[in-house]
């Protein structure tokens, strides 16, 4: 009998028993629901960290897995909030329009539109709805939107780099390059998307303001804790057949899995378009959290603070993306949410919101230099599986040639 | 209060006594004060029978001149200034009120001393002596007759020794001449010595012909004259002629018309529609704002003429009830869409110019076209040095990455960072020597100096050990960026530092109006040729050159020819780095230096060896070259938005590695490697 995907991936029920005692504890713990011991805030940075979690495990897939260091993960990310952001900004300004609306008679659907778009347009000086707009009164048009948008541009772009055979440092830097092009389009007043003032007041869910934002933010915690969990399992399920063979193969060697006859370019595109969805949902799921968005959010730094992540997480195993993404974006905001100590060397006094920038990229250089695994490798270490040591200078001119106390045992 | 008439009363004799007392010195000092002046008007009247010149004039037309009119005075001006020595100095002070009546009626310029003027024969521009304030009259002419005796004045001015003054005087008419100065102008070229300002003065009085000439022969004449040239002063004086006026007619258009429109096509129904209001033509159409309010106005029992209000929320039922309120009477008529276009369509629309003479405004209108030709071509060579100034910082920025990129195989995302360090040094230099042009030359050795030593340092300590996972170098660099960019945070702060450049860097080399460039632009071209000739000079014929090439094409054969491939890739790496540093200076120079100024340049240069192909300097050139001019272009296209133009160039690029994954010049054989 051949194994079933979670025999083969043991961590997953791990994985999804520590999430769902999480959330629980979190939902025990908050103020909606529980003891209090928990803020309203923090819920909701836990709630986005999830999120995180969820992009992070795409970009593990997409980078850890099958080798392509994608640097506009984020670009589909904020995509993804910018699509449910105009729902939430749209229908909540038409409530507001409506409810204050002065004068006898009804207002014919040029007027509302008119006024809707005076409210969210006045900041950048225009009082017409875009055209991108035209769907953003239909929140299921809208969630489709968050899907189909990023999967597009993912399709499309992967399509054109992976059939010209770029590949390697050139895809990360055009991946760069289109992470820019978007956030400096979006930049622009005239982008209809309100420029860099981005979409705003998106933690008000319209229709649901009666539940309070100390309910809303636990209901986005079960929401992202739902989507992370799927997203595990459809990235563990990906990533254990004969599908997770080929791409790991094409990872480590490219030409050689051609040459097996497999279409690597299928492959890779499958990936790339697949994982930006997956952003596109975990972005979907953060901004309303987070309450406004814009254009800095998808920056290109954006996208590689994901890699570094990730690298420092563990990249080619799911759990060590989540652990990655969590622990460092936790302890980041703790950093700089300026409640660590100061640390007196007697000569100068180290501000940790000034240095831990610099504490996190000279952590990032010696995990990249001593710790290749990551975080995960501790794990590793747990079970006692050590890698080989490959010491000594290479017998042979390839990457991959034994080497001379390899040889030796 | 009791007390205050009692005060009074006592003290009303004292008063008196004093006010009589003052009567009596005031009555005793007249005498003396008459007979103080007396001699004055008798020397003018003793200079009377002698009355010349300007003393002539003025005497003449007094009365005129006290109490100047516009209407009037034209004549007097004239007078005066034919009137020969004294009169320009009279005029100018005139029209500055400096000039004074004396209560006798002869003029005086006048200066205000403490109490009274200190008074200059306008003559003779002698001191005059002095006089009390109740003496004089100061003459203050309106702004029309200022205006008169400032365009004869013009004249003066136009022929004054002066050759400082004269170009003042041109500089004015250029600015605002009018037909009144065309004559003068005339009659100042032919006694005019110098040759540019006679040249200007030529000039201007074609340029005043085209404007007022007096026919329309000599004004085409003038217009033809100038050719294609290129001054703003002409396009100035063209363009008022060709100055068109949209109007609607009830039949055919009449004037000088420049083109007709036909309604739908070449005049939207709303403009023109717009156009019939404003001429008073048509009646006001009823704006949604205006028809609502109407209707509001006329709700009976919870309808508007016949319909409920609950109905009323789309435009045509809206619509139908406003007829209904019109029918009824109640609301006055407006035009309806149906009435709009019939009024649209029974008249006709041109654009008139506002000069009448046909000749002229096509022979302006040909003379444009000649120009705007020249200008467009003008503004493309603009563009084209704009280009390659853009292309050359570009190139700067690139080609230190080029080197470990291209030669290495390394990423280097603090590449950035090492431009900004550059930029840095170039400031902390600043603070120590005072002198810019000395600091400039000092810093961008010792820019180089830094950066190299801390491109060996990073290769050394993290670079040398991820040969073999490029992708984790580019992580791992991008660590070290993170670092710097905040250390530079930290230790420079978030503002802009200074980096002043040289004061012979200041300005720009205008080639003409169109055409210009500046200095610091030039130097940076410069240095990027330098750079260019360094690098070639390097590689092609020193024995590092050599080393590095064959590293880079077969790094165990290299070694087994005695050469260290280690030693070498660490002086590649800081080569480049220093590169790097070196144009931080330059790109200092002239952006703000901020802890972000590398990471505004990083992508751009990733794409210029990118798309130039790597491991080839003449293809980061070509990179450059063509990242340059593309920005310039999109730029140029669409000039308001530089953000735009960064995101389709950025669009563009990714396409173009669609055509070309290798770059413009792609190595081939065994060089290329995989």
């Amino acid at each position: 009998m051949k194994p079933g995907s979670l025999a083969k991936n043991p961590s997953v029920l791990t994985f999804l028993l520590v999430l769902a005692v999480f959330t629980l504890g979190v939902t025990v713990l908050s103020d909606a629901y529980g003891s209090g011991l928990i803020s309203t805030s923090m819920v909701k940075t836990l709630g986005k960290t999830l999120c995180l979690c969820l992009i992070a495990i795409a970009m593990d897939l997409i980078w850890g897995y099958t080798g392509i260091l994608s640097l506009g993960h984020f670009a589909f990310f904020g995509l993804g909030g910018y699509m449910v952001g105009m729902w939430l900004m749209f229908a909540r300004t038409r409530d507001i329009v409506l409810s204050s609306a002065g004068g006898a008679l009804p207002m014919t659907p040029q007027e509302l539109s008119d006024a809707i778009a005076t409210q969210i347009f006045g900041v950048v000086g225009t009082s017409e709805l875009p055209a991108v707009w035209a769907f953003a009164g239909s929140l299921p048009a809208q969630l489709a939107l968050v899907v189909l948008v990023p999967g597009i541009l993912a399709f499309v772009f992967g399509w054109l780099a992976f059939h010209s055979r770029v590949t390697g440092v050139y895809l990360s830097i055009l991946t760069q390059a289109m992470t820019l092009a978007l956030s400096l389009y979006l930049f622009q007043n005239d982008s209809g998307l309100r420029g860099n003032n981005g979409l705003s007041g998106l933690q008000n869910i319209p229709g649901l303001e009666a539940a309070g934002q100390d309910a809303l933010s636990v209901w986005f915690l079960w929401a992202s804790a739902l989507a992370l969990a799927l997203g595990y399992m459809l990235a563990s399920f990906i990533v254990s057949g004969k599908f997770g063979s080929v791409i790991r193969g094409i990872r480590d060697d490219e030409a050689r899995v051609r040459f097996l006859g497999y279409s690597v370019e299928s492959y890779k595109l499958f990936v790339f378009t697949l994982t930006a969805v997956i952003a596109a949902i975990a972005g979907a799921l953060y901004y309303p959290q987070a309450g406004i968005i814009n254009p800095a959010e998808m920056a290109p730094i954006a996208s590689i603070y994901l890699a570094v992540w990730v690298a420092i997480g563990g990249r080619g195993r799911l759990y060590g993306a989540v652990v990655g993404a969590a622990f460092v974006s936790l302890v980041s905001t703790w950093f700089t949410g300026g409640r660590v100590p100061d640390l007196n060397l007697g000569f100068y006094t180290i501000k940790w919101v000034d240095w831990w920038s610099v504490l996190l990229g000279l952590s990032f250089v010696l995990v990249t230099l001593f710790a290749p695994k990551g975080l995960a490798g501790l794990v590793d270490l747990a079970q006692g599986l050590r890698s080989p040591r490959r010491g000594g200078t290479p017998l042979g001119p390839d990457d991959g040639a034994l080497q001379e106390r390899e040889a030796v045992e | 209060m009791p007390p205050l008439p009692l005060i009074s009363r006592t003290s009303g004799a004292g008063m008196r006594t004093t006010f009589l007392a003052l009567m009596a010195s005031l009555c005793l000092a007249l005498p003396g004060f008459a007979q103080d002046t007396a001699p004055q008007p008798q020397t003018t009247d003793l200079s009377q029978p002698a009355l010349t010149g300007l003393a002539a004039v003025l005497a003449a037309h007094a009365d005129q001149i006290a109490k100047p009119s516009r209407q009037t005075i034209g004549p007097v001006i004239a007078a005066i200034g034919a009137a020969g020595p004294g009169a320009p100095a009279f005029l100018e002070a005139w029209a500055d009120k400096r000039v004074g009546q004396r209560k006798d009626g002869a003029f005086f310029l006048i200066e205000k001393t403490g109490d009274g003027y200190a008074l200059i024969d306008p003559m003779t521009g002698t001191p005059a002596g002095t006089a009390p304030k109740a003496e004089i009259t100061e003459l203050k002419p309106n702004s029309g007759v200022r205006g008169l005796i400032a365009s004869a004045l013009v004249e003066f001015q136009l022929m004054d020794p002066d050759p400082a003054k004269r170009q003042a005087a041109m500089d004015s008419l250029a600015r605002d001449g009018g037909p009144e100065h065309l004559e003068p102008l005339r009659a100042a070229i032919e006694g005019e010595t110098d040759p540019a300002i006679r040249a200007q003065k030529e000039r201007l009085e074609r340029l005043l012909t085209i404007r007022f000439g007096a026919t329309s022969e000599k004004r085409v004449a003038a217009i033809e004259s100038f050719g294609a040239d290129l001054g703003l002063d002409l396009r100035g004086a063209l363009n008022p002629i060709l100055v068109t006026r949209r109007t609607a007619f009830v039949d055919a258009p009449s004037g000088n018309i420049a083109a007709e429109l036909r309604a739908p096509r070449q005049i939207s129904e709303d403009e023109a529609y717009k156009l019939l209001v404003s001429q008073g033509l048509a009646p006001a159409r009823l704006t949604r704002a205006d028809l609502r309010a109407a209707l509001e106005a006329h709700i009976e029992n919870g309808t508007v003429g016949g319909f409920a209000l609950a109905d009323l929320d789309s435009p045509a039922a809206r619509d139908a009830a406003y007829t209904a309120l019109e029918q009824a009477g109640t609301v006055p008529a407006a035009a309806t869409d149906d009435e709009v276009a019939a009024a649209v369509a029974a008249h006709r629309y041109a654009d008139v110019y506002a000069e009448p003479d046909a000749a002229v405004t096509d022979a302006a209108r040909t003379a444009m076209k000649r120009i705007t030709l020249k200008v467009d071509a003008m503004q493309m060579a603009d563009l084209g040095l704009d280009a390659l100034s853009l292309a050359s910082i570009y190139f700067l920025a690139a080609i230190g990455l080029a080197i470990t990129f291209g030669v290495m195989r390394v990423i280097n995302m603090a590449h950035g960072e090492f431009i900004t360090m550059g930029a840095y040094t170039g400031y902390v230099v600043q603070q120590f020597i005072a002198d810019y042009t000395v600091s400039i030359l000092v810093a961008l050795p010792l820019a180089f100096a830094v950066t190299f030593l801390a491109g060996v340092a990073m290769e050394r300590l993290v670079i040398r050990h991820l040969y073999k996972r490029p992708l984790e170098t580019l992580l791992a660099t991008f660590g070290i960026s993170i670092a710097l960019q905040q250390i530079f945070k930290n230790v420079f702060g978030t503002q802009a530092r200074p980096l002043t450049s040289p004061g012979w860097l200041d300005g720009a080399w205008v080639l003409n109006d169109v055409v210009s460039i500046s200095y610091i632009r030039i130097a940076i071209f410069v240095l990027a040729l330098i750079f260019l000739g360094v690098f070639l000079f390097i590689m092609n014929r020193t024995r590092l050159g050599l080393e590095v090439r064959a590293v880079t094409q077969n790094p165990s054969m290299a070694a087994s020819m005695g050469i260290n491939p280690d030693r070498i890739n660490m002086l590649t790496f800081g080569l480049g780095s220093g590169i790097a540093g070196i144009a931080g200076v330059a790109i200092g120079l002239f952006a703000k230096v901020t802890s972000e100024l590398g990471s505004d340049y990083i992508v751009q240069s990733f794409m210029t060896v990118v798309v130039g192909g790597v491991g080839n300097i003449w293809g980061t050139l070509a990179g450059a070259t063509l990242n340059g001019t593309l920005q310039k272009g999109i730029e140029w296209l669409n000039p308001s938005n530089t953000l735009a133009a960064q995101t389709y160039m950025i669009l563009f690029i990714i396409v173009f590695i669609q055509f070309r994954p290798r770059g413009i010049i792609a190595l081939k054989g065994r060089a290329a490697g995989d």
